[in-house]
């Protein structure tokens, strides 16, 4: 039935090159932890990509209780946490699976500048990646402020101090972030939740994309 | 073991392995988000309480108008609603509370509010009409009769609960 409906739109728009190209591609020896256990290094990419999913998928279905409103946020997570079915499962996913991406993003980072993995001609790449972790630490950030509780508060006082304390810019940085020159309230907690849900995962799909098409042109590098 | 013998190729068993654990993976991921996304279709309805509206004695052979507010609680908010009702008694002296909202699309209905048909409930938004006790008259946009309220007499107090559809008193 299935193998049917897939023949039936293969026949007509050819759709098997499209994810041949994306998922049928041999994997090299040397990055195989069937072949040689220690290989389990270059999974920390894949992993990266795999928490980033959940992230994605975590965050989607917060945003249908969660409200960016210095009034309700905390409320709306309090009631998604205690009266909503699996609300703690769900936010405790995305609450953990945020650390989780830093560590994973972290050890594949530590993996290709060992490795060297970064040279000629992979150096585009590495500055993709170095963007797609600040992104990342961006995200980190802004959502830290979303749940509205005092940590979260205080944390974005100290942020938006310290973005105060560059030379020349600084007063203008903490007035474009928090929405106010002195207030860390209304404005703050929708903008940060504008960046964090709409800015930032944009420019993160875009990064990533550039990432993946440069690794699939270029190939894994080769055995040390 | 019985009947034939069916070799599996090694590619066949790591597909079917690989398959498995991958869909379980995937569904020990998605469950807990579908069943978080879903949870208002599930959630048990609270049976509102009873609110005490008017006295008995107010209560006349004419529909009334009577409002008067419930505490909601919609999730994280939670705030005062009016509710209002058409009450009046019918010529057996029972008491009768019609939800004023139209069976046809939820406008807000009056009585006598068409001068050319006084003695019936009337929507503004496309000339509904019900007769007194709530049944729509035929050929006009409602197609059933106005919800009725649960009531229950109290020294004297006339208490309203939740409007119902009719069949299900």
């Amino acid at each position: 039935m299935l193998q049917k409906v897939y023949d039936w739109i293969d026949d007509r728009v050819d759709i098997t090159p499209l994810w041949r190209d994306i998922a049928d591609h041999e994997v090299p020896e040397h990055v195989n932890p069937a072949h040689h256990f220690s290989a389990f290094v270059y999974c920390f990419g894949g992993l990266t990509f795999f928490v980033t999913v959940i992230q994605i998928l975590s965050g989607m279905f917060l945003t249908m209780y969660y409200v960016p409103d210095i009034e309700n946020a905390w409320r709306s997570v309090y009631y998604l946490q205690t009266e909503v079915a699996h609300g703690q499962i769900v936010r405790g996913m995305h609450h953990w699976g945020a650390s989780v991406v830093i560590v994973m993003l972290f050890l594949h980072t530590l993996r290709v500048f060992f490795q060297g993995a970064y040279k000629k001609p992979r150096e585009l790449n590495w500055m993709v990646g170095v963007m797609i972790f600040f992104i990342m630490l961006a995200l980190g950030l802004t959502g830290y402020l979303l749940p509205w509780d005092n940590k979260a508060y205080f944390a974005t006082q100290v942020t938006l101090e310290i973005a105060e304390g560059v030379p020349f810019i600084g007063e203008a940085t903490k007035s474009l972030l928090g929405g106010d020159p002195e207030i860390v309230g209304a404005q703050t907690l929708t903008r940060f939740f504008a960046i964090h849900v709409f800015f930032l995962p944009a420019a993160l799909f875009l990064l990533m994309g550039i990432h993946f098409i440069m690794i699939r042109k270029q190939g894994i590098s080769g055995p040390l | 073991m019985s009947g034939k013998k069916q070799p599996v190729s090694r590619r066949q068993f790591l597909n079917y392995t690989l398959t498995g654990v991958g869909g379980f993976m995937a569904a020990g991921m998605l469950a807990p988000m579908v069943r978080f996304a879903i949870d208002p279709v599930l959630q048990a309805s609270s049976g509102g309480d009873l609110k005490a509206v008017a006295q008995v004695d107010e209560l006349t052979t004419e529909p009334q108008r009577f409002d008067w507010t419930i505490d909601q609680v919609d999730a994280w908010y939670e705030s005062e609603v009016t509710k209002s009702a058409w009450v009046y008694k019918t010529d057996n002296d029972e008491i009768m509370a019609l939800s004023p909202v139209c069976k046809h699309l939820g406008c807000v209905v009056n009585w006598q509010g068409d001068p050319d048909h006084p003695e019936q409930f009337f929507c503004p938004c496309h000339d509904g009409r019900y007769y007194k006790d709530g049944v729509n008259v035929p050929n006009t946009p409602p197609n059933a009769a106005l919800d009725v309220f649960e009531h229950e007499v109290r020294e004297g107090t006339l208490y309203l609960g939740n409007a119902k559809p009719r069949g299900e008193f």
